[in-house]
């Protein structure tokens, strides 16, 4: 079976019960990409004007420390979105991302969708209700991990 | 294989619950840094083991004290019984300085089990955290004997660092052999890991498993067990297919002292596996 562009948007649970009329204009926004293993997706700094849809690999978000060298913050599979830092100022990457293995996923660009919510906030709300929901999972996530919970005390 | 689960619960080998029976340290394992396995034999060589994935038994360091630990070794085997402890309080401690051929007391088995049996022919997820591996091995062990009664097995693990994942081997010859899905993230790590990093909880929702027919076992710290909850929610596995192993301050594990008190039960006796629609009212909420 072949899927378009638009069935695999539709179908990812991102857009469940996105409003129709905005969802050919986010296939228009987006398109295949392929990254072969060790391949920096983004770097720290760099303009944060795509987010990612992983359909298959693993990425790692990860930021180089001095005397530690490059640190894994998070890993994201197949599924998963990668990409937040073009929601908000100053619109650059915060992280590195870089695939563990070869990785396929759906670009968006981001820069295109920024300036289209501004003009249209619906679409824009409708956005950022679904940013928000996966920035409180991964701060969630964040805090159990500095929770230690698997650690050593009695 | 000896199908135990299908039995009635073991109840322990000494008439008097109360009395430990005497066994002796056969072999110990170190896992990790502070964790370790020990296979114990009873000193009566002619008592057989018998016990359900999910029980746990007391373990008296004489002259120390008693602690509950989980059961972590194969149902199968009638002649030894292994136990996988943290080396973190004055008893286990104590434990961890046992060596071959030292006695120790032990009572038990205790408590609820694993339901094996009552959901096979279902997707089984397997989410745990740290030590929680240790009373969910005998469940993987007795799964991979009957591995064709259950269509996918997913293990989604969380551990500190790649250096405290307990069990890699087996994890390994059973991921190879038996066609489990097996997931494995560590809350942190150093540039040579390849796998994932992250809490366990995120893996749940790119789990393979079908959630209209899915049976989920949770065995960790509470708090992970908590957003494993709300993650297998989001899914859609129903709250009578999820089930948890909790852990409280078990001291008699007959009920009677009441140091394991939950809700309206006691973990000793009524846990410490519980179906989540069983508990629901209390779960997460603090002094409970």
């Amino acid at each position: 079976m072949i899927h378009t562009l638009e069935t695999v948007i539709r179908e990812h649970p991102f857009f469940h019960d996105f409003p129709e009329e905005h969802l050919s204009f986010i296939t228009g926004c987006a398109k295949n990409v392929q990254f072969p293993e060790k391949h920096f997706i983004f770097l720290e700094g760099d303009p944060a004007d795509e987010f990612y849809f992983i359909r298959e690999g693993m990425v790692s978000v990860e930021m180089v420390i001095p005397h530690l060298g490059a640190t894994t913050v998070q890993t994201l599979g197949e599924g998963e979105i990668l990409g937040w830092s073009w929601v908000s100022p100053p619109y650059r990457w915060h992280f590195n991302a870089k695939t563990l293995k070869r990785t396929r996923a759906l670009v968006f660009d981001a820069k295109c969708l920024r300036a289209k919510c501004e003009e249209d906030h619906n679409l824009g709300y409708e956005m950022l209700k679904r940013f928000a929901s996966i920035i409180t999972s991964r701060l969630d996530a964040t805090r159990l991990q500095l929770l230690d919970i698997y650690g050593h005390n009695d | 294989m000896a199908t135990m689960i299908e039995n009635e619960v073991p109840q322990g080998l000494n008439a008097d619950p109360m009395i430990p029976q005497l066994y002796r340290v056969d072999r110990v394992r170190d896992e990790t840094d502070d964790t370790f396995t020990f296979s114990l034999v009873p000193e009566n060589g002619e008592a057989k083991i018998s016990f359900l994935p999910g029980q746990f038994n007391m373990l008296y360091v004489f002259g120390t004290g008693e602690v509950p630990i989980s059961i972590s070794g194969n149902p199968a085997l009638t002649s030894v019984l292994e136990h996988t402890t943290r080396s973190v309080g004055i008893v286990t401690k104590a434990m961890c300085l046992l060596k071959p051929g030292d006695q120790i007391g032990v009572r038990g088995p205790f408590g609820s089990h694993w339901p094996l049996n009552e959901e096979n022919g279902r997707d089984l997820v397997i989410i745990s955290g740290g030590i929680g591996l240790a009373p969910l091995r005998p469940v993987l062990y007795f799964l991979m004997a009957q591995r064709e009664k259950y269509r996918k097995i997913v293990l989604l693990y969380g551990a500190r660092a790649p250096e405290d994942i307990l069990f890699k081997k087996e994890l390994e010859r059973w991921r190879g052999k038996f066609d489990l899905e097996v997931q494995v993230t560590v809350d942190r790590a150093a540039s040579g890991w390849r796998g994932n990093v992250g809490v366990v909880t995120p893996l749940v929702a790119r789990a393979p498993f079908d959630p209209s027919n899915t049976v989920a076992l949770l065995c960790g710290p509470e708090v992970m067990m908590r957003f494993a909850v709300m993650e297998l929610q989001k899914r859609g596995v129903p709250h009578d297919r999820i089930y948890l192993s909790m852990e409280r301050n078990m001291k008699c594990a007959l009920g009677y002292c009441g140091h394991c008190q939950y809700g309206p039960g006691f973990v000793c006796k009524d846990g410490p596996v519980y179906r989540f629609d069983q508990i629901v009212s209390v779960f997460g909420k603090s002094e409970v």
